[in-house]
């Protein structure tokens, strides 16, 4: 039957599963992916009706972690959820894998599971994001967990959740509509720049966790699966691959996504989300990816920016990424490289 | 058939790695709906259970989940397996029911006797295990929805007569309505409540 070969998820079969417990990589104080059984359960059972309700809050029991909220508990009991030894995971924060929370739940899951890390979004079956999606187009079969903060779009304009879930009950969404228009209003234009709402599967108005409406236009009708995991507020939600996602907008003022004057200084893509970088005392600033993959992939295949000599590669060493997770102090050798360049 | 609980049959050879596996299976039945999953089956499984339907129950439910099984599948063995591997506690209203194993779906029930949920709380709604004949081989039905990007053909195989019937009227529910895993031997296939389904003809 076509549906299966179409289908580039996994197979399947029924070969014996690795046995995790003599995995040197894994820490074996710990169950495996850190959850115990029950958790896992409680949580697979509501991504699967997140899945049957696109873009509903399943409300769920959070776990303590072993790490504050606010640095993606909900999205690291996502992944502990799915997860498992022959998965290879990709964990990005603002679109590079080599900042603080990317680098510390990276290690925090090779101890916990010991499955091999990358940073090449190709490679990835589970993909752990804070504020991005990859620019690299995903694939069937790939899981992109998001973190989120306040999973409640509804939150600023209604603060009692007895109010807000009627709403979504009702699907009464006027309001967010009102807010976007004083916007336009006040200032000639939808001012939201980033966690832009959007109505996914022509039912469920959603926010996409903090990333920048440049991303909105990715999620829909993306091959991948989008699991989303607020540990604070204790909801999971998701994006069904091949499901509508559309950005509230006007007929007059139809959505728009940020566009950049410059292009990347590092790779030279005019058409990537990028990062503004202060380079030096003097204020002088530059551009960059801010996925760093991609901009690392498009250097390899020869694009090259307009930054030159030793200011392009500190910037290629801000982004280069060393997954051991013994992040290097790049400022000091960006200031030694400059200091040989003069 | 026996009731003897010295029959009692083994769940997974591992069951941090074999409920992991079968889990990923159904997130991506559920994901791709019609599309069909070989799951990762336990060391063994009760009659009349398949052993699919069996990785179902071992990897979503447990002393949480109140599960109801229809006359055919409600066998001492299946009660025991149940009791032993997942503790879901066994019920005789099927409207109190968050799963419900379903050995003989021909004469099962209808649809709008599970737990739909509520509009508040649309995920608090049953999820069907219909145990059939073949996920193959039946009535042509094309499927559209969420998780497919064009359209899907599936032809699943014995199927109450007027399960699509059904189906439509679960659909228009939505966001309530129950949710439908539908196993054979080692396989599995999901319709989530958002597929629309056009029969052929």
């Amino acid at each position: 039957m076509n549906a299966e070969t179409q289908n580039s998820a996994r197979d399947h079969t029924n070969n014996p599963a690795p046995d995790h417990t003599n995995d040197p990589a894994h820490d074996p104080g710990y169950n495996f992916a850190y959850l115990d059984e029950q958790t896992k359960r409680m949580i697979r059972r509501g991504l699967l009706k997140a899945l049957a309700i696109p873009g509903y809050q399943v409300p769920f029991g959070s776990r303590e972690m072993p790490l504050p909220y606010g640095w993606g508990t909900g999205g690291i009991q996502v992944t502990a959820s799915v997860i498992g030894a022959d998965d290879t995971l990709k964990v990005i924060d603002q679109g590079a894998d080599d900042t603080t929370n990317a680098v510390s739940i990276r290690k925090f899951f090779r101890r916990v599971t010991g499955v091999k890390t990358t940073e090449k979004t190709a490679e990835a079956t589970v993909i752990q994001t804070r504020h991005r999606i990859p620019e690299a187009p995903l694939r069937e079969g790939q899981i992109l967990v998001y973190q989120v903060p306040i999973p409640e779009p509804l939150r600023w304009l209604e603060r009692r959740e007895s109010e807000s879930r009627k709403m979504h009950a009702y699907a009464e969404y006027g309001a967010m509509h009102v807010q976007l228009y004083e916007s336009i209003a006040r200032f000639g234009r939808i001012t939201t720049t980033y966690d832009y709402p959007v109505k996914v599967a022509d039912r469920y108005l959603m926010s996409p966790s903090p990333t920048p409406k440049f991303d909105n236009p990715k999620m829909h009708m993306n091959p991948a699966i989008q699991l989303f995991g607020a540990g604070r507020e204790k909801r999971l939600y998701a994006v069904p691959p091949y499901t509508r996602v559309e950005s509230l907008a006007f007929e007059d003022h139809p959505f728009e996504v940020q566009e950049w004057d410059d292009a990347c200084a590092l790779c030279g893509d005019d058409k990537s989300f990028l990062d503004e970088v202060v380079v030096d005392d003097a204020g002088t600033r530059m551009f960059m990816c801010s996925d760093s993959d991609h901009c690392r992939d498009r250097r390899a295949a020869g694009h090259r920016g307009g930054a030159e000599g030793a200011a392009a590669e500190a910037l290629a060493a801000m982004t280069g990424g060393t997954d051991d997770g013994s992040n290097k102090d790049r400022a000091e050798d960006w200031a030694k490289d400059r200091e040989a360049a003069q | 058939m026996t009731d003897n609980p010295n029959d009692l049959k083994p769940g997974f050879a591992d069951p941090i790695a074999g409920s992991q596996d079968a889990f990923r299976g159904l997130l991506a039945a559920m994901s791709y709906p019609g599309s069909i999953h070989r799951v990762h089956l336990p060391e063994g499984h009760p009659a009349p259970l398949s052993a699919a339907t069996a990785a179902v129950l071992l990897t979503l439910t447990d002393g949480e989940t109140p599960l109801w099984l229809d006359e055919q599948a409600d066998q001492g063995a299946v009660r025991a397996y149940v009791a032993f591997h997942s503790g879901a506690p066994v019920v005789d209203d099927l409207a109190t029911a968050r799963f419900a194993a379903i050995a003989a779906p021909r004469t099962m029930p209808a649809l709008d006797r599970f737990a739909p949920g509520d509009p508040a709380y649309p995920d608090r709604s049953a999820t069907l295990i219909l145990q059939i004949e073949d996920l193959e081989g039946g009535e042509t039905v094309t499927l559209t929805g969420p998780g497919i990007e064009t359209t899907r053909t599936v032809a699943p195989k014995g199927l109450p007569a007027d399960f699509w019937a059904q189906w439509d009227r679960n659909r228009m529910l939505f966001p309530c309505g129950v949710d439908v895993i539908l196993t054979t031997g080692d396989s599995l296939m999901a319709l989530p409540r958002t597929v629309h389904a056009e029969q052929e003809g």
